[in-house]
This record gives C-alpha cells, structure tokens and sequence, in this order.
C-alpha cells in the first residue's frame, strides 16, 4: 500500500469525517504530536548504554527509535514520558526527568 | 397468503426478528421485555431461527456484544426495559456514534426508585439525546411492523443508524390482540440482505472507535447529528415500501380525526388508541377534538408537526414521564419548543399521567380534553396538570 501523507486532525472539516469516524489508514497517530502531554521525558546517558534495545522492546507506545550510532532514544513527539524504559534499563542508563517550563 | 394470529407485542418483535433472519442477539431478560429474549432463545434452540444467541450478563455486556457483532456487519437484535436501558446507557450513545445499525425493542417501564417493573415513558425520555432514530408504537401489529421496518432503515447505507422501537410493558409487551403476520416471501423483498459497508475484515484493516481529541470531537459530531436528521428521507421511504408491500401505511405522525379541530391532543404509545375513543366520545357530543399520535421521536418530524397543528387553537400534549424541576412533560417540552418560533401556533397545555403502570381509562381522557380546554380558556397555576393524582396538586410553579 502506498504511503499517502496523512492529515493532522485540524485539516478536517466535519464533512471530511467517516461514518462513524472510522479510521481506514494504519498509523494514523503518527500525523498527530501525541506525547505533548508528557510530564516527565527520558534522557539517555550514552556512556552507561550498551544498546540492548530492551527499552525499544518494552515502549508501550512504539516510542523509541534505533538512531545511526545503534543506541535507542525516544522521540518526544510521542513519547508519554511512562518510565518503563527508565525502569526496565539493566544498566540504568535511562533517567526520567521533570518537564520544566524554560 | 399472510395468516391473522393472536400475540403479544413481546412475542410480535421476536416473530419480527425471526422474520428478519437476525445474525445475533445479544440479551439481558428484565421484566416487561422478559418473553422477547425469552422466546428468541427458544427460536435458536429448536432451530427455528439460525443465529448466534449471547446470554449476557448484564444489558452493559448485551449492547457492547452487539457492538462487536454489528461491526463485522452482522445483522443484530437486542431487547431492554425501565432499570435494563439505564444500566446500558454508556453503550446506547457509542452505538449511534459508531454508526451501527443494531435494533433495540424496548418495553416501556418505570424507572426506580420506588421500585417499579409497570409502564411509563421515562426510560425512554432517559435516552432521548442518544441519537438513535426512534419510535414509539400503538399496538402490537405495530410492533411487528416497526421491527422490520427498523431493520430496513438502520441498515440502509445512506443512514446506518441504530434503531430503537419503543412500545408499553404490559398493556402491549404482555397482552394479546390479532398481529397480521406476511409471507417470508414478502419480509424478503422488503428487507434485502444486510451489506455493512465497514464490516471489520482482516483483509483490509481499518480502526473501529478510535479516540476524539478536542481538535476533531466537534466535526465527528456534527457530522452525526447532520446524518440523522437526513436519515427523516429513508424512514419516510421505508414506510412508504412496507405500505406498498403490506397494504400498511404509517408516518411521523398519525392523524385521528384532526380535520378541522379546534382543540388537539397528542399522545404516544398505546395511549393513543384508549385517546381515540374519548376523542370519539367528545366529538359525538359536538366537541372540534381530534388526536395526534406522535410516531417518530428521533429524528422529530417539525415539518409533519407543524403541518398538523396548523388552525388549532389548543395543543394538550400528555406525558408519561416527570422532568423533574423542569418545564413540564418532556415531549410537551419537545412540542413548545418545536414551535414557539411559528407565526400562528396553537396554546399548548402540559398533561403528565400514567406513570408507573397506572392505567388511563377512556373517562380520563375525555378529563384530559374537558380540562386542557379550561386551563387554556382560565389560566392554571401550575405548570402542567395530572390526572388521578389522590389528593389536590399544586406546587408545580415556574
């Protein structure tokens, strides 16, 4: 299946709506920034990682992405800031930290 | 040939669904509407009736069973009453959103407290907003009817609604009157086979109830309140083809004798048939009544409304249900605002009587009318009226 570009939700008049706002595409959260809500973001120490990928496995939201140097980091327009990369690290390379307005 | 048998209206919407060749039924059994699953069971059972019955839990689990089941296009029924519609409330409004076009029979009843299993209108004024096209029934070939009518405007692609067919526990669900029951040939012909154009299908994924947030909630539900009030085209259509195929004609409203009269009253339900007869009564003694019975609830029928009180001087609209603190009987509500913006409207007075079972009799009718037409020529304190109320009422000021 082709790629189509997705609309972000303010594209769409009420006329564009399906029946029953039935979503036909897959991924569609994808056009949206759905982690802007998050209290908390995760910050990864590239000294401690060892790029076991366990918080890539164990993102519930599909968050954490594989970067070109091969360690794993969250994107933050997704991600929900939940911990469980930060708690499911074994070398504890993940810190949560607070959202702070700067 | 159709044959002409005696039943009730329980056992009329069940003999409908049968009819209808119904996929699934999801179900809870609470009194009045206890004989519709009950005898549906049965139907499956012997083999009657080829379907996949769900014994539910609860009249929550019935209405999300027949969610799932409608969304892989199955063709569905479910049944409630009084306490079992109000603990499936959260559901009713997610079917309609979702566009499902399942088929709800409910029998009319009180809602607790006191505890009450009888008649009234309060369960249904309860899902009023909910957005299913609705219909309150007369009698029980009316159930029958209604039920297959249903189905054929729910499932039309152009509506995809579901459809709730209202009619009184007890002095319909549980009394016996003669139901003219078609050929299976001709519940063929006017009710094809159910294609839901969504139907989930692993072949071509698609998200069924996905989340709103703020930035589109309004356009999703704009777009449904638009597509039911255009869904009005395909149930007058579909009266119009059940007329043609089974010589029985019905509309928004039906008219009793309306010609010409002065003074109207508006009914729904089984009332309307004991109203008839007290219209019936006056008018024999020289009196310019006549009756409207009101038949489609949601989406409202303004332009059959208006069309039907035009040249009445007084409307007496009569409730079944309470809205407590409010402005009168919810459908007299309805009446007046319906109509408040016309040029030339009748007076409208609020009656609220048979709650809970209580019975109104052809003599409590004609008091209806004598009194409606008073309070309309003297005033009344109150803000609406009732009738067999033990004791003086008063205190219901605006």
């Amino acid at each position: 299946m082709a790629k189509k570009k997705l609309k972000a939700g303010t594209d769409l008049t009420w006329m564009d709506m399906d029946v029953g706002n039935i979503v036909k595409e897959a991924g569609s959260a994808s056009a949206r920034r759905t982690g802007d809500w998050r209290t908390e973001r995760p910050i990864l120490d590239k000294e401690k990682c060892n790029k076991c990928a366990l918080c890539w496995l164990n993102c519930p939201d599909a968050a954490i992405r594989p970067s070109k140097e091969g360690f794993y980091e969250a994107d933050l327009n997704y991600c929900k800031g939940c911990g469980i990369c930060a708690n499911i690290c074994p070398v504890q390379a993940i810190t949560m930290i607070e959202e702070a307005e700067k | 040939m159709s044959k002409r048998v005696g039943l009730e209206a329980s056992h009329a919407a069940a003999e409908a669904a049968r009819m209808a060749d119904v996929d699934v039924i999801a179900a809870y059994p609470i009194t009045p509407q206890t004989h519709i699953p009950e005898r549906l069971a049965e139907m499956v059972a012997n083999g009657e009736l080829e379907a996949a019955y769900i014994p539910v839990e609860s009249e929550h689990s019935a209405m999300s069973a027949c969610l799932g089941s409608a969304a892989v296009g199955a063709r569905t029924f479910t049944a409630t009453a009084g306490q079992g519609l109000e603990l499936m409330h959260e559901v009713v409004y997610v079917a309609s959103s979702m566009r499902y076009p399942i088929v709800m029979t409910v029998c009319n009843r009180a809602l607790s407290a006191p505890l009450s299993v009888w008649g009234d209108h309060s369960d249904a004024m309860a899902v009023r907003d909910t957005g299913w096209i609705q219909v309150f029934c007369q009698s029980n070939q009316e159930a029958f009817d209604m039920t297959l009518w249903a189905f054929r405007v729910g499932e039309d692609s152009r509506v995809l609604f579901p459809v709730m067919v209202h009619f009184d526990g007890f002095s319909l669900s549980h009394v016996t009157e003669p139901v003219i029951l078609p050929e299976q040939e001709e519940v063929d012909r006017f009710l094809p086979r159910f294609h839901y154009p969504f139907a989930l299908n692993p072949d071509e994924p698609m998200t069924h109830g996905a989340f709103g947030p703020p930035d589109i909630y309004s356009e999703a539900k704009i777009a449904q309140e638009v597509a039911l009030r255009k869904s009005k085209d395909v149930i007058l259509q579909g009266w119009q083809e059940f007329g043609d195929i089974f010589g029985r004609y019905y509309g928004p409203v039906e008219l009793y004798r309306t010609q010409g009269a002065k003074l109207l009253l508006l009914t729904m339900g089984s009332f309307s048939e004991t109203a008839k007869i007290a219209v019936d009564t006056k008018k024999d003694k020289g009196k310019s009544v006549g009756l409207i019975n009101l038949r489609l609830w949601r989406p409202f029928p303004f332009e059959e409304l208006r069309q039907a009180v035009k040249g009445a001087e007084t409307l007496i609209v009569f409730d079944r249900c309470i809205s407590f603190g409010g402005p009168g009987g919810p459908v007299s509500s309805e009446i007046r605002s319906a109509l408040y913006n016309e040029k030339r409207r009748p007076g409208i007075v609020s009656f609220v009587g048979g709650l809970g079972g209580r019975d109104m009799s052809v003599k409590d009718f004609e008091y209806v009318i004598d009194r409606g037409q008073e309070i309309m020529e003297k005033g009344s304190k109150e803000l609406y009226e009732t009738v067999g109320i033990r004791g003086k009422v008063s205190g219901i000021r605006g």
